[in-house]
């Protein structure tokens, strides 16, 4: 069972069908108690910084997840997912991130802020969630602020926005993701099936 | 690096896809989730969903259409289209779109830019704008392209993208339709004025026209409706000649 948490800030629905349409069993949770039968926990991205890790502190989420985080238990971090993992940010200075990266993540200085659209990942580390989908994959991204982790050994991918930043970070059963996979078409629906775990499929019969 | 998007625009009435010329003289284009699901098989990297019915009927017929579309299809959404309040925002996003369109109630209200992106995030929140080329200037219409609101086109870009408009929609209500071009020297400088994504619509017939609504004109994005929807081109062949023309996109 995979626990997608809600932290009010935004729209968790992409996420929930992309996992309903490849049959993966999940449940938006917002307390700690509903967690209890979760193997996999999935922190979705929308919204900002400091609503969102207030919402976790509020809630008791952040102590939960930071212990789930530290005894390796599978998680994906998506988009704010994955800046929430670090210390802190620029978009809230003053709140803490969850911590478990070390490193800050900043607020991109030059080109069109947002970054809207697809990209591609330059893969630097063999990543298990890359698996089938080539060597340069396009994948959407939806942000204006980036990682920049304190050393490059949990970077598994990069990509080029005016600076080549962190689009994948990953050590142990921990992962985050800059883009957003459920709405990367059929590359995206391959990330999640290769985190969910299971037989491989074709990304043909995925799009279909 | 970041790749031009292609996005196809589904103007929907009751259910209905339908396409104007000058935001009049409407023609049947199809089934929204059917045309949907094919320009997502072709590779479209977005997808805009404009409701054009101004009824509330058509209005829920739109959210169901964007509801039933997005368990299937798993690329971006923007809805818009009637769209005059936070909860109108948040109903859209709840039906399954990634983004909102504000056009009328945006010229009316503008500190529903402000709000919106409070509430949801600046990349949530677009600001659609139909302008008309009037002497050496664009003005800003409402209403469907049915009001000149006195606004300059290119300010109320700047204006909205600092109140919270994380792209511009641009329409040309000049070239709508017609399949001459985009109206480049409007969309270049309006992508000249703001910091965020420019999406060029209205007067593409070529795929000549679509490269130089990027090149010259600096979009980020091109929407599409006639030249797709009467089977004109592929969004392939159109990537294809973008990509040969050394414009770079997504496959």
């Amino acid at each position: 069972m995979i626990a997608i948490v809600d932290y009010r800030a935004g729209n968790l629905r992409s996420v929930q069908k992309a996992l309903v349409f490849l049959k993966a069993d999940c449940r938006i949770i917002a307390r700690p108690e509903e967690l209890a039968g979760c193997d996999k926990i999935l922190l979705p991205g929308v919204g900002n910084f400091g609503a969102a890790m207030n919402y976790l502190n509020q809630s008791g989420l952040t102590a939960v997840i930071r212990d789930w985080l530290n005894a390796d238990k599978p998680f994906l971090g998506i988009c704010l997912g994955m800046q929430m993992l670090f210390d802190a940010s620029e978009e809230d200075r003053g709140m803490n991130g969850l911590g478990f990266f070390p490193g800050q993540c900043r607020e991109f200085k030059s080109g069109k802020v947002p970054q809207i659209g697809w990209n591609d990942i330059r893969s630097i580390k063999k990543s298990g969630l890359l698996t089938g989908l080539g060597k340069k994959p396009y994948f959407y991204f939806l942000h204006g602020f980036y990682a920049i982790p304190d050393g490059r050994s949990i970077v598994s991918g990069v990509t080029d926005y005016g600076l080549e930043y962190p689009s994948i970070v990953e050590r142990g059963n921990i992962s985050g993701v800059q883009f957003h996979p459920e709405k990367s078409g059929a590359a995206g629906l391959r990330l999640l099936r290769n985190w969910i775990g299971g037989f491989p499929l074709s990304i043909r019969r995925i799009s279909q | 690096m970041i790749t031009v998007r292609i996005i196809p625009c589904l103007d929907v009435d009751e259910g209905r896809v339908v396409k104007g010329v000058k935001f009049k003289n409407f023609q049947t284009a199809g089934d929204p989730c059917e045309l949907a699901k094919g320009y997502n098989d072709q590779g479209a990297d977005e997808l805009v969903f404009l409701d054009i019915g101004a009824s509330p009927k058509s209005r829920k017929t739109m959210l169901d259409v964007v509801e039933k579309v997005s368990r299937q299809v798993f690329i971006p959404f923007t809805v818009g289209g009637g769209i005059r309040t936070v909860d109108d925002m948040r109903s859209a996003l709840n039906a399954g779109a990634d983004k909102v369109a504000v056009c009328t109630a945006a010229l009316q209200n503008p500190d529903l830019l402000v709000q919106g992106s409070r509430v949801f995030g600046r990349q949530c929140i677009v600001l659609s704008i139909d302008a008309k080329k009037d002497g050496n200037r664009w003005f800003a219409y409402s209403h469907g392209g049915r009001r000149q609101t006195g606004q300059d086109a290119v300010a109320w870009a700047k204006k909205g993208a600092a109140l919270g408009a994380g792209e511009i929609l641009l329409n040309s209500i000049d070239q709508d339709g017609t399949r001459q071009g985009y109206d480049l020297e409007l969309t270049c400088r309006v992508a000249e004025t703001v910091a965020v994504p420019v999406i060029a619509s209205g007067g593409a017939g070529t795929l000549n026209q679509i490269r130089d609504a990027v090149v010259l004109g600096k979009a980020d994005a091109v929407l599409l409706a006639s030249l797709l929807h009467f089977n004109s081109h592929t969004i392939a062949k159109i990537k294809e000649y973008l990509e040969k023309k050394g414009v770079r996109v997504r496959w």
